[in-house]
């Protein structure tokens, strides 16, 4: 399982967090700022994968993280989750950003969190992963956007009618 | 009105989105919490409008500052609003927002339900999925209550994009709502084996999730993810189901043996680095499990460690960590294997990287001998120096008195060592691990008698250099030591050289600064030590020392006596009393040394620490019964507790006295306490002295302040640990010397012996001898102690209730609640679903009854009989059908009294779904690159498979008896040796490979094939699908070709290769030209013409298996390929390059997939009138007619719908979706089937192959 996935810069700023699990709003935030700790101290040759948070999870859970120009993107996961196949999937993941974003840059995420948001929601649903095939991620997020686009443009009409 | 909207949207214009926030925050740096407030009063304003949109826009926001801490659940109930628009935008803004913050305290949570409900039954897919996405956030035990069976539903949706989410939230409702897992394990099931590859991921991903917290259920499954290891190409799915079996082999060993030779096949092949790991990561449990008595595995365990080794060398960190990480699991079992690569794990714990270093550490525990347990820990000592950041210098610190304390001390020569090791970790700053260096030194010290004057003088010595350790920071973890150190002191102080002055260090004015149960001990043992002085001047004429003492303990207690720790206050204010007294008595010159040792006589023994909970319960003693009876309400609570005491001699008044006014003293306190906890501005004292030391729950909360010292701390008069170790050298060196002359003398005794035996070799173990003869005192447990162990789990953990026999068949009462009006809704919702499946809220009660039916097999015949004829009578036979199976019904009886064991076993399911898995696992392992060569060699080696099968007609009556000896055989496993049995076992476990969980559908078809009709039951004849595709003198190649159920433009090949010469083989290579319509898959970057390298080697006699995988677009038709097949025969003179000719004929067969079906489903297929149809007739059949179905079922990839006599309907279905549906009649020997499809060619072309099927017999 998949306890939290956030994306941090490299000030720790958080572009976008996701718990799944619930904690109140402060130790979300405690839980950012240390796993930011934890995360931007390390070298960038190292190993991606870290314990000790001690806020979130305990023992069982790790955290698996990739550094990607000025964005952390760090997985909270549980033993039952394949370490390689994590990095995999944040990998995949990014790319579906660059591919939904064109050249996806921190700017995008800052304005556009929602966005990133229902993309995640295609991957990972409830802390579980649900969608590692990414055309097949993109083609449902496509078809989701073009609905609200569709909606969006029905609603001007009937404003303007 | 119209005003009113155009100012709407104008208003909406103006209004910030999103965007606009963002870049105000971004602009209002300085001011950033001023800005956010006042947006967050706009956006309340918004929420206060009537227009949808607007509020869709707020709660976006909403959302966006919600992750930057802000709490927004003031604005749950417009989050709600906005889930409900009509509109997807809005919904989804909506919904996001709602698993953001909702969780199970949010009370308008339950006002959802119906919005829930509404959007989960949406006519628009999306909108299903954004609720499903938002739920799987917010499910609480009520949501997951009321929406269970909708949810249940969605997993048979026409929708893959809805199943596998519908499939993936089921596990979210489980751990809500466990009930509902029973009711939809049968649907779950069936969805591993679902046509779309994302879907069976879903479900893979969610029977993982379960059976990794409650394996034992889930054993039963083990033959179907077997199935799908061996047939997936997702590795992802793979991953997932290599990580179960990890959890599931501890189980069963059984199991473990079946895995290992396709996981070491995929080690071999795989590419994925991932992949590799798992596989690695689960043989390593397999061999765990297996590691008592196979000592023949010792090769899989060396190509794991090789494995890990070249991933610890690697240059990627990533691997490093991994390799480390499995290289302790295979530790616990085999540390001698690990062991021989010392080198490499020191080498780790230099690394850069604190998480390597971390897991080399972790491998450390399992380096450490005799001979370098100094070396190592010394090493690690110099890392506690030079560690940053107090995170791995506390796990270094553990590490440190893990390694050292570990079986019971064993490796630990020297304790003066160990105490000094332990002192000197006391001069770490700010560890939280105080306690555990301090569990240490009473440890040893307790256990250790010999050290025991040793320990003390190092403990007085602390006590006396006290202030070093606490330093400013008072509330230090470290100060736990001196709890240690004080009791040590106390407890052992006969052994004390200067009791006096140790007397004095610990009543120092700064002690009071100390934590609240450190100074109770401080106060406790100060007293032992006042006794031990009295005692030490007795005789003594002058007595001025022992007077100096009590003066000392009077002058300095009164300090301990106004502490505001109610444990320190109670001590002193007693011992003051004492010492008061004490002193009037020394002033008359009255002996009272004695008495006050008397005080702490008696020594202490260490108990082991689940003693307590060992200790058993005598016999006919009920902890819950009253003692004596409650007292009435009406009692008031002042009256004297009589009953107790009554019966008691009056000279127990004083006793009994104490008695109640210790009681009256604990109410008091109890009261003082609560007022106390109610007065807010009492400053309260630690939590409950006694507990701290134990659990310590506050420490590690203290926040940990960290001093930078220039100077390294040392407290002076210590010793340090590095002489020891030095002088521990010496001694060993002395020691090997003296044994060196011993050896040298015993081996000129005994020069004629074996000549030289090792001359010099490096000291090993035994050798080492403690440096002083160590008692270590074992931890004391009650008499008869319960061996019971052991590790409850967390009773507040959810997987608890998870824990649920899955095998059951499933009571009316455990059905989902449905709400009833709605039932007629979901009854016309999607029926008409490509597997057939009829959908409808009756499912899980069918369900139930047809698992029923599943598990119970033939053990309820007669139940079976009268449901069959039920059914049967819809078709045509009647009346005399009925008689004949009440015939038959009364016949059962009799056989069923012959059937021994297999009738009389517990009639419950679960122990026949045991037997299943006994079943499949007391067979050989499937893929078994022998076993399988054998069957292939044993299909072809079979004679016509008449020769048993002709003779058998004329003796009816043992029929029945020889196929139930076979079952009893199954199921008990007991292995018969001849081949014929043997080979029967392996074709159907094949059959069970293919169909096994398959449905109840096909089940019953079975069933009816073996049960139905019991004069015709009689052994099959064994069957095979791989079939010859070429051969020479050095190789033989057989093939089968599957579809691929996840892609319905794909099959599969396997291919089995064995050396048939005595050479060995090498350098394979498998090519296939091409042909439009089909095409080999080559890896990525490899040309249309290259050919596949096969990825073994074969020696003499051997065979193996590889799969190549095809696509093909269209399956209509049959295609034959062309390929050749070259390799390297190698021998000891020479090696010749050969080649191999074959075709690769791809049947229309081939790209049927045995699907289940059921009658109904059936029947309205045949009646949807879409299907062609078209029949076939086969003369001079000869043989049963359950085993021509048979026959069809496995070589042709068809279920039995439905059997009744001797007409029988089948089904299957094409990789590509196609239904084709067969009814076979026999009479006399002339077989007609009937047959329809949606694709006339394809059926033409699949009749024929039937056709040819039984002409070759």
């Amino acid at each position: 399982m998949i306890k939290a996935i956030l994306i941090f810069n490299n000030h720790g700023k958080p572009r976008l967090s996701k718990f799944y699990e619930h904690f109140n709003e402060d130790i979300e935030q405690q839980i950012i700022r240390e796993t930011f700790h934890l995360v931007s101290k390390r070298d960038e040759n190292v190993c991606n994968f870290l314990e000790g948070g001690m806020l979130i999870g305990g023992s069982d859970y790790k955290l698996i993280y990739r550094h990607y120009a000025t964005l952390y993107f760090v997985f909270c996961v549980d033993s039952s989750e394949s370490e390689l196949g994590i990095l995999d999937l944040i990998q995949v993941f990014v790319e579906t950003l660059d591919k939904c974003f064109e050249n996806v840059c921190e700017l995008d995420l800052i304005f556009h969190v929602d966005k990133v948001h229902h993309i995640l929601a295609e991957m990972v649903m409830g802390g579980m992963v649900l969608e590692t095939n990414m055309n097949e991620i993109i083609t449902q997020v496509d078809l989701q956007n073009k609905m609200e686009k569709s909606e969006l443009l029905l609603a001007d009409k009937c404003s303007f009618a | 009105m119209a005003l009113k909207i155009v100012k709407g949207s104008i208003d909406r214009m103006f209004d910030k989105n999103l965007q606009d926030l963002v870049r105000g925050i971004r602009n209002h740096k300085e001011d950033e919490a001023k800005y956010i407030s006042t947006c967050i009063d706009e956006i309340k304003q918004e929420l206060k409008q009537d227009n949808i949109a607007v509020k869709a826009n707020a709660v976006c926001k909403l959302t966006y500052l919600q992750m930057l801490g802000y709490d927004v659940s003031w604005a749950a109930f417009n989050i709600v609003e906005v889930m409900s628009s009509s509109k997807f935008t809005y919904k989804r803004i909506g919904y996001l927002a709602a698993s953001q913050c909702f969780h199970e305290s949010t009370d308008v949570i339950m006002l959802t339900t119906n919005q829930i409900r509404k959007d989960l039954s949406s006519p628009n897919q999306y909108d299903t999925g954004v609720a499903l996405t938002g739920l799987s956030c917010f499910v609480t035990p009520d949501l997951a209550r009321d929406l269970a069976n909708d949810i249940m539903t969605l997993m048979s949706h026409t929708k893959p994009y809805i199943r596998k989410k519908a499939v993936l939230i089921m596990y979210k409702v489980f751990l809500k709502y466990p009930e509902s897992l029973r009711p939809a394990f049968p649907r779950l099931k069936e969805k591993l084996e679902d046509p779309d590859p994302g879907v069976q991921s879903a479900a893979v991903n969610v029977i993982c999730e379960l059976a990794r917290r409650n394996p034992k259920n889930y054993l039963s499954l083990a033959p179907l993810f077997f199935k799908l290891m061996t047939s997936s190409t997702n590795n992802w799915v793979l991953i997932k189901i290599i990580k179960l079996f990890g959890a599931l082999t501890p189980l069963e060993p059984r199991l473990g043996k079946k895995l290992i030779e396709p996981l070491t096949n995929l080690i071999h092949s795989t590419s994925a680095m991932s992949l590799l790991y798992e596989c690695v990561n689960t043989v390593i449990a397999v061999l765990i499990s297996l590691s008592s008595g196979m000592p023949n595995h010792s090769a899989s365990i060396q190509l794991c460690v090789q494995k890990l080794r070249i991933l610890i060398e690697d240059s990627d960190q990533n691997l490093k960590y991994l390799g480390l990480l499995a290289m302790s699991k295979i530790l616990k079992t085999h540390p001698k294997s690990v062991q021989s690569h010392k080198d490499l794990i020191l080498q780790c714990l230099d690394d850069k990287d604190e998480s390597i270093r971390l897991r080399a550490l972790d491998l450390l525990y399992g380096m450490v001998s005799k001979k370098n347990l100094m070396e190592i820990v010394k090493k690690l000592m110099l890392h506690v120096d030079k560690a940053e950041g107090t995170t791995y210098r506390d796990e270094l610190l553990t590490k440190i008195i893990d390694i050292c304390s570990q079986s019971n001390y064993q490796y630990i020569t020297n304790f003066e060592w160990y105490i000094s090791i332990l002192v000197e970790l006391t001069r770490l700053e700010g560890t939280r691990h105080g306690h555990l260096i301090a569990s240490q030194m009473l440890d040893v010290a307790i256990r250790v008698k010999a050290i025991r004057v040793f320990a003390v003088a190092q403990m007085a010595t602390l006590l006396d250099n006290a202030h070093m350790l606490t330093g400013n920071t008072q509330r230090n973890g470290i100060c736990e030591v001196l709890y240690a150190a004080a009791w040590i002191c106390g407890e052992f102080s006969e052994h004390l050289e200067n009791p006096m002055e140790t007397l004095e260090a610990m009543l120092r004015p700064k002690v009071a600064t100390l934590p609240g149960h450190i100074q109770a001990v401080y106060v406790q043992n100060a007293a032992k030590l006042f006794a031990t002085v009295l005692k030490s001047q007795e005789g003594n004429t002058d007595s001025t020392t022992a007077q100096e003492a009590s003066q000392l303990m009077i002058d300095r207690l009164p300090l301990f006596v106004q502490s505001a720790n109610l444990e320190v206050q109670e001590r002193a204010s007693c011992i003051l009393q004492l010492v008061k007294y004490i002193q009037k008595l020394q002033q008359k010159d009255v002996e009272v040394s004695e008495e006050v040792c008397a005080l702490f006589a008696g020594e202490l023994n260490p108990v082991a620490p689940k003693a307590q909970k060992k200790v058993p319960i005598p016999d006919g003693l009920d902890l819950d019964a009253w003692i004596n009876e409650p007292p009435s309400e009406s009692e008031s609570e002042d009256e004297q507790p009589k009953a107790i005491f009554s019966k008691e001699e009056p000279k127990h008044s004083r006793p009994r006295h104490t008695e109640v006014d210790e009681k009256e003293l604990a109410r008091r306190r109890e009261a003082r306490k609560q007022e106390q906890a109610n007065n807010p501005f009492y400053i309260k004292a630690s939590p409950s002295s006694q507990k701290v030391y134990q659990e310590t729950p506050g420490v590690e909360h203290i926040p940990v302040v960290q001093i930078d010292l220039s100077v390294p701390l040392k407290v002076p008069g210590l010793p340090m640990s590095d002489q020891y170790v030095k002088l521990e050298e010496e001694r060993r060196q002395k020691e090997r010397a003296e044994k060196k002359k011993k050896d040298k003398k015993k081996r000129k005794e005994k020069r004629s012996g074996r000549g030289k035996k090792h001359d010099s070799g490096p000291e090993s173990e035994e050798d080492i001898t403690p440096a002083h003869m160590v008692d270590i005192v074992t931890e004391e447990m009650p008499e008869n102690a319960l061996p019971s162990d052991d590790d409850e789990r967390d009773p507040a953990d959810p997987h608890k209730a998870l824990d649920i026999d899955l095998d059951k068949p499933l009571a009316d009462s455990e059905k989902l609640p449905v709400r009833s009006h709605r039932a007629a809704e979901v009854l016309k919702s999607p029926a008409e679903d490509e597997e057939g499946e009829n959908v409808s809220s009756l499912e899980p009660k069918k369900k139930s009854s047809k698992e029923k039916r599943e598990k119970k097999k033939d053990k309820d015949k007669d139940r079976k009989k009268s449901k069959e004829e039920k059914k049967k009578k819809k078709h045509k036979h009647e009346e005399k059908e009925e008689a004949d199976l009440l015939c038959g019904q009364a016949d059962e009886p009799a056989f069923q009294s012959e059937e021994t064991n297999e009738v009389v076993t517990p009639p419950t399911s679960t122990s026949a779904d045991v037997s299943d898995l006994d079943f499949w696992l007391s067979n050989a392992p499937v893929p078994s690159n022998t076993q399988e060569a054998a069957t292939v060699a044993a299909a072809e080696a079979a004679p016509a498979p008449g020769a048993i099968s002709v003779t058998t007609p004329d003796s009816e009556p043992e029929e029945p008896k020889d196929t139930e000896m076979e079952e009893t055989k199954s199921s008990k496993h007991k292995k018969k040796k001849q081949k014929r049995e043997k080979e029967d076992k392996e074709k159907k476990k094949k059959k069970k490979h293919h169909h096994h969980h398959h449905h109840h559908g096909d089940k019953g078809g079975e069933e009816s094939v073996q049960n139905g009709t019991v004069e015709e039951e009689e052994p099959l004849p064994p069957m095979s699908n791989y079939c010859l595709l070429a051969e020479n003198s050095y190789i033989k190649v057989a093939y089968d070709i599957q579809g691929n159920l996840q892609d319905g433009s794909q099959v599969v090949v396997s291919v089995i290769f064995e050396n048939k010469c005595d050479s060995f083989l090498k350098s394979m290579e498998f090519n296939v030209l091409d042909s439009l319509n089909s095409k080999l898959q080559r890896p990525e970057g490899s040309g249309p013409h290259d050919s596949l390298t096969i990825p073994f080697q074969l020696p003499p006699g051997v065979s193996n298996e590889a799969r190549f995988v095809f696509t093909v677009q269209s399956i209509i038709m049959p295609q034959k390929l062309k390929g050749t097949l070259t390799f390297i025969v190698k021998n000891e003179e020479s090696s010749t390059h050969e080649k191999l000719d074959f075709k690769l004929h791809f049947t229309c067969t081939s790209y049927l997939i045995t699907t289940p079906c059921y009658s109904d489903a059936f029947a309205k297929l045949l009646e949807s009138g879409d299907l062609k149809s078209s029949s076939i007739r086969l003369e001079g059949v000869n043989m049963p007619f359950h085993h021509l179905l048979a026959r069809i079922c496995f070589h042709h990839h068809f279920s039995v719908v439905e059997r009744i006599d001797s007409c029988a309907s089948m089904y299957s279905r094409s990789i590509q979706g196609h239904h084709v549906c067969l009814l076979v009649k026999i009479s006399s020997q002339t077989v007609s089937v009937d047959a329809k499809c949606d694709e006339p060619t394809l059926l033409g072309n699949v009749l024929d192959e039937i056709k040819q099927t039984f002409s070759q017999c």
